[in-house]
């Protein structure tokens, strides 16, 4: 219930957090919404030294369209997301996702970058970016750069991000008006992780999918872009023997662990259910 | 008499008495935010105690080096078993006739056993001391499989009584083994079903579970070296029966111990047997001269302060072809972790498991329990189970609908056939138990009727014509339970936890402006007992129960009882306090014929006063008649008008009900949705129809929970692997279903008020009903038993057994 | 380490106080401040218990260091009454439609039942069932819960209660 001690830090810009994250190495842990870090150091499974808040730095927040990108702040809270016009018209599947995401006082606090950048697999929205295609703006003692959400997860809480790193943005290419799109999680109760879930954004032309993207939660180490899936289904009428071989081809890269939520045989086949249903209700919505 | 006179059901009605849906008195200060709870208790110089705890299931404590916690800064002291035994309380006493050690003394026996208990000047030093106690283990075999715990080569648990071939409930058969207890008659009942046309048996198991209120156990002790005296506070639903123990066990003379139960926030029988952490603030205050708080985290109380079910019930039933009952038969393996930690009656190492023929006529049955040993948490007995009634409906229930699958018939035509019928009562069952009262199939036939039974049953038919020919999938189940619970613990002839007997009490105090005070050997956590006691002394001497302070929890000023749990507390107290009052009225109605000059007999009661037959204009209220007491009573009589009664009742009570549960099961995902849930209750006398209510929907969330997915589980390795809230499955707002309660009311011949008690009711009930209609979505399709709890993944396992996934 | 110093406003009186940066808010309230209105039900943030207002935010104290709250503008339990201690409507309805028992998940209950209220003026019921997901309950099934803060919305909107039968 008490975690250890710490230094605590209020930066007020990204510069300065960069800067005492850099000396503080291993022993410096950033502080977004706090309720995936605070959790862990009061069961004392992490221990800073030293803690950068990050609340204090304006330039994280904000949600904006850069071209036809939306750029959304790292410290952007759930809520925020929900209630953000721009996202409900250009990005809805944000919206859907949030609304999924924990519980209302969570969600208050939760960041979209504590959600992203932490690489804990139980999380929603790292598949959701990768689905999306989304970029991460990130800031460190050698500046920026940034790195595709595919190719951001290497293993359970293993990402591409180097010590003294901080996500400063996440950008995402707007989909096309009239692109169909879902989040469908099973999960035991309101407020759970996955058991798994399945993100979907597709664009239909003529009754046929013209684009395909496939996002999986929390039946991997890692998200999971289901590219051999999408793929499957692109030229398709979404008929059932072809979201069936799909469904196939994304249980062939499922490999959940095993917990209270199941075995990994179902929540492998519970990812393609979910896939299943994603896909109806992204169909439905779609121009 | 004019107008303006209020009539006698006016009188009746401003007295909020029973029956009536009084507000509670102590929502004034919950919602204000100013309950006072334990960790609400603030002392001069308080030090806070944390406990370092096993991570290995089972392992030999090589040593415990406390050098680096105690050089912590803030940290005072550190206890471990070797402090303890000084003082000789390295073990402790069970309410079931077990030791227990306080602190691991040579081995742990379960993951997160106590180990040492660090002492400091705060939370944040106590956590930190905890941290760098160094404990060297050496891990030993684990045994977590009840039905291996007897086998030959089985690890041992229990070296203490290793060689013991007598144990405190007769002989042991194994070095795991606990106890052997039964009932019934073994000899006709297998005979029974020798001849029986059709029998049926499953293995019925019940998972281990938690009661998880929402305030984990905790105490403040301090003792006052000065006068001798310890005074503590602490989460206790019976707080006198932890101030005897606690003075057997300490050997501070019980009249220098002071235990305050003050608000407890939710108990469900996690909250009255005493916990490591409890002695451990004693000894720790004793030693320090200062007092001494212990608050247990969640992952704490869920996997070490007792634990609830973990029964594995082979149940038979015998049946003649048209489906009669013949017989019943159980065989129960009770696993109780490490150590026999249950507060049962002294008599019954298995609680009123004996209930297990349930509703049903049968004419003969047998049950034989077996406790053994196992590397997990000790205890028992909890979670709104009324002595293991919960396990025993759950048994019968389930067996009652194999039995009307195998025979072909609809479950509740099968129950209709075999309930006890009216005429029957009072009814002896097989096992001994006398029912006091009941119209069951009164009471079945109105759930079936409220809920539409046999439209759903057609609803269900063509849905599952509809499954067949693959139009939806969907399975539609619909559950019926029928129970009956044994409540009021208990008559003294059979009724004792370690020697005293299970009688309580109400002691009434009248003021001389007639408002009064009533104090009670039981303790609410969130019953509303302020509330509903003066209910009842409202209409018992006609004073309003505005004008009542009702008072539990100081064992200082509240006369002895046994405390609350099992529901026990309307059935005793509730008795004692119509009792007293029956006593102060015959007190008041003396005074009353002395001030109208005529004799007792001359007088009729009349709401709230007594007034002479025949001339009712000549009358005192019992608010005059309590200022009488003080100013002029007859001559000869005492002044003051009060009294106590000692309550043992003759017997236990026996509430029921009929519940119906509708679900819906997703087959592709295994998960279950609650369509619809109605209750029928009987209770007896209902005291107040709201808070019998509020109940029930609480009774009904804990089973929803149990059946759906509770568990306390262990894998083979000894870890718990449920202990937060995280994965132990406490429904929210939302998976919660919407509860439609009912009842009726049968009386019981034996209580003052007629009142059976209802706390448990819904969890004995629900859970039944719950997964009754889980198997039953499963049923045409050939399922006979599908285990509990239906989380999704088991339940969607089950439909892939049965080849639905194509 | 280091101590720091802090300024917050609590139920509308300014506190200034050195706390030890790992101290959490719910200790910080509750021990220093003597607020014991907010409860703790378990180490894992999902109870709710511990539920408080912050910056119009319904918050779990116990996932926020009190240095973190530097600034901020909180209200508990205790200051949802009137200044003349009348209690505020949601207070009232609670006792009302019996939407406790035990009392320990109360305050956090009837904070966010207050910010859901000013979300969503006029919840549907299952609106209300999401909107107090993150609040749990052992002892009355939610059921009384939902009827009181519809009873207060209704109350709080001027508009007739009608309670849906059983």
């Amino acid at each position: 219930m008490i975690p250890g001690s710490f230094d605590y830090h209020r930066p007020g810009s990204v510069q300065e957090a960069v800067g005492l994250l850099a000396q503080y190495g291993d022993d410096g842990r950033a502080l977004a919404g706090g309720h995936s870090l605070i959790p862990m150091m009061k069961l004392r499974l992490a221990t800073p030294g030293h803690l950068v808040d990050l609340a204090g730095i304006a330039d994280l927040k904000g949600i904006r369209a850069d071209g036809s990108d939306i750029v959304i702040g790292a410290m952007t809270t759930q809520h925020e997301l929900i209630g953000s016009d721009l996202l409900a018209q250009k990005v809805p599947l944000l919206r859907e996702t949030s609304r999924l995401i924990a519980d209302p006082q969570v969600r208050y606090v939760g960041t979209l970058g504590g959600n992203v950048a932490n690489g804990d697999p139980g999380n929603d929205m790292p598949a959701v970016m990768m689905c999306l295609g989304a970029t991460y703006q990130v800031a460190g003692k050698g500046g920026e750069r940034r790195i595709p959400a595919r190719q951001f997860y290497h293993g359970a809480y293993f990402t591409a991000l180097e010590p003294g790193e901080v996500l400063t943005a996440v950008r995402i290419p707007a989909p096309a008006a009239g692109h169909g799109f879902a989040y469908e999680k099973l999960k035991r109760k309101v407020g759970d992780y996955a058991t798994a879930a399945a993100a979907v954004v597709l664009i239909m032309n003529g009754g046929r999918v013209a684009t395909c993207s496939i996002g999986l939660t929390n039946v991997a180490e890692t998200p999971l872009w289901a590219e051999e899936a999408a793929k499957i289904l692109n030229g398709s009428a979404l008929d059932a023997a072809t979201v069936k071989q799909a469904v196939a081809a994304a249980e062939a890269i499922c490999t959940p662990a095993s917990d209270r939520r199941g075995t990994p045989e179902y929540r492998t086949k519970m990812a393609g259910v979910m896939l299943t249903r994603a896909l109806a209700r992204a169909k439905s919505r779609a121009a | 008499m004019n107008d303006q006179t209020p009539t006698s059901a006016q009188r009746a009605e401003a007295l909020q008495g029973m029956g009536c849906r009084r507000k509670r008195v102590e929502d004034i200060r919950f919602v204000q935010g100013k309950g006072n709870y334990v960790d609400d208790i603030k002392l001069p110089g308080l030090l806070y105690g944390d406990i370092v705890r096993s991570p290995h299931g089972h392992a030999r404590v090589k040593s415990i080096d406390t050098t680096k916690a105690a050089a912590v800064p803030g940290v005072v002291a550190v206890i471990t078993a070797e402090t303890l035994k000084t003082v000789n309380l390295a073990w402790m006493p069970t309410l079931a006739g077990d030791v227990q050690m306080v602190l691991a003394d040579g081995k742990v026996l379960f993951q997160n056993q106590e180990v040492a208990f660090v002492i400091a000047e705060s939370r944040e030093a106590a956590a930190d001391g905890v941290e760098l106690v160094e404990v060297a283990y050496e891990a030993l075999p684990v045994n977590t499989d009840p039905l291996k715990a007897m086998s030959d080569g089985a690890p041992v648990i229990r070296e203490d009584i290793k060689d013991k071939k007598e144990g405190a409930h007769g002989p042991r058969k194994h070095y795991n083994h606990v106890f052997s207890w039964g009932a019934g008659d073994k000899a006709k009942t297998d005979a029974a079903f020798a001849k029986a046309d059709v029998t049926i048996k499953e293995l019925i198991v019940y998972p281990r579970c938690h009661p998880c209120p929402l305030e984990t156990c905790q105490c403040v002790a301090s003792f006052d070296k000065i006068k001798g005296e310890l005074t503590l506070w602490g989460t206790f639903q019976a707080p006198h029966v932890i101030r005897t123990v606690g003075s057997l066990i300490s050997k501070i003379p019980e009249h220098k111990i002071h235990v305050i139960a003050p608000d407890i926030g939710g108990g469900f029988g996690n909250k009255v047997g005493a916990y490591s952490g409890y002695i451990c603030a004693i000894v720790a205050s004793i030693v320090t001269g200062r007092p001494v708080k212990w608050v247990e985290d969640r992952i704490e109380n869920l996997s070490t302060t007792a634990f609830a079910r973990d029964f594995h019930m082979e149940t038979e039933i015998a049946c003649t072809k048209d489906g009669k009952v013949l017989g019943l038969r159980c065989y129960t393996i009770a696993d109780h972790g490490a150590f026999d930690a249950c507060a049962n009656a002294t008599k019954w190492p298995a609680g009123l498991f004996s209930i297990v023929s349930g509703s049903y006529d049968f004419p003969t049955a047998y049950c034989l329990v077996d406790g053994v040993y196992t590397n997990k948490a000790p205890g028992g007995v909890a979670y709104r189970c009324s002595f293991r009634v919960t396990e025993a409906a759950y048994a019968i229930e389930r067996a009652m609908d194999i039995m009307a699958q195998k025979l072909g018939m609809d479950p509740a035509e099968f129950r209709l056939k075999n309930l006890i019928r009216r005429e029957q009562f009072p009814y002896t069952s097989a096992f001994g138990w006398q029912y006091d009262s009941g119209d069951y199939h009164v009471a079945l036939n109105k759930a079936m009727e409220t809920v539409g039974y046999n439209k759903l049953r057609e609803e269900q038919k063509a849905k599952q014509e509809a499954f067949r020919r693959g139009e939806t999938r969907e399975l539609m189940g619909i559950g019926v339970a029928f129970f009956t619970e044994i409540v009021g613990a208990g008559p003294s002839r059979n009724c004792d936890i370690l020697g005293i007997a299970m009688f309580d009490s109400a002691e009434i105090r009248i003021h001389p402006t007639g408002t009064g005070i009533c104090r009670l050997g039981t303790k609410s956590q969130g019953q509303g007992h302020e509330t509903t006691y003066a209910q009842i002394i409202a209409s018992e001497l006609g004073l309003p129960a505005d004008n009542i302070m009702v008072e539990e929890g100081n064992t200082d000023t509240a006369p002895y009882g046994l405390g609350t749990y099992g529901s026990r507390s309307t059935p005793v107290s509730g008795a004692a306090t119509a009792m007293a009052c029956r006593k102060i009225k015959a007190k008041a109605q003396m005074i009353a014929a002395y001030m109208l000059e005529v004799h007792d007999d001359d007088l009729e009661w009349d709401v709230d006063r007594f007034r002479v037959k025949g001339n009712p204009e000549r009358h005192k209220t019992m608010t005059e008649l309590a200022w009488a007491a003080y100013h002029e009573v007859p001559p000869g009589m005492e002044p003051g008008l009060e009294a106590v009664n000692y309550y043992d009742p003759p017997n236990f009570t026996f509430p029921f009900g009929a519940y119906i549960c509708v679900v819906d099961v997703d087959v592709d995902t295994g998960e279950s949705k609650v369509r619809r849930f109605y209750a029928l209750d009987d209770c007896g006398t209902r005291i107040n129809p709201m808070i019998i209510e509020g109940q029930i929907h609480g009774g009904l969330t804990e089973a929803f929970g149990i059946a759906m997915g509770q568990e306390i589980h262990y894998d083979e390795d000894g870890n718990v692997t449920t202990a937060s809230l995280m994965d132990y499955f406490l429904p929210t707002a939302v998976e919660t279903p919407k509860w439609e309660t009912d009842y009726t009311t049968t009386p019981s011949p034996h209580h003052p008020i007629g009142a059976k008690g209802i706390g448990e009711s819904p969890n004995v009930g629900g859970v039944p009903c719950f997964s009754n209609a889980v198997n039953d979505a499963f049923r045409f399709l050939g399922a006979t038993h599908l285990q509990m709890p239906h989380d999704a993944w088991r339940t969607w396992t089950a439909a892939e057994k049965l080849g639905l996934h194509g | 380490m280091a101590k720091s110093q802090i300024s917050l406003t609590v139920n509308g009186k300014t506190v200034e106080a050195l706390v030890e940066p790992r101290t959490l808010l719910i200790h910080f309230l509750r021990e220093q401040l003597g607020l014991t209105g907010p409860h703790i039900g378990c180490e894992t943030s999902h109870c709710g218990a511990c539920t408080v207002d912050l910056d119009g935010k319904s918050v779990k104290s116990c996932t926020v260091f009190a240095v973190q709250a530097s600034g901020a503008d909180i209200r508990t339990i205790e200051g949802m009454a009137a200044a003349d201690g009348s209690l505020h409507m949601l207070q009232e309805a609670f006792r009302e439609m019996h939407g406790l028992q035990c009392g320990f998940c109360t305050p956090g209950m009837i904070t966010r039942a207050y910010r859901l209220l000013q979300e969503n003026p006029n919840p549907t019921e299952d609106e209300i069932r999401m909107g107090i997901s993150g609040n749990l309950c052992r002892c009355t099934g939610y059921q009384n819960i939902v009827k009181a803060i519809q009873y207060a919305a209704a109350k709080m909107s001027g508009v007739p209660f009608r309670e849906a039968a059983e």
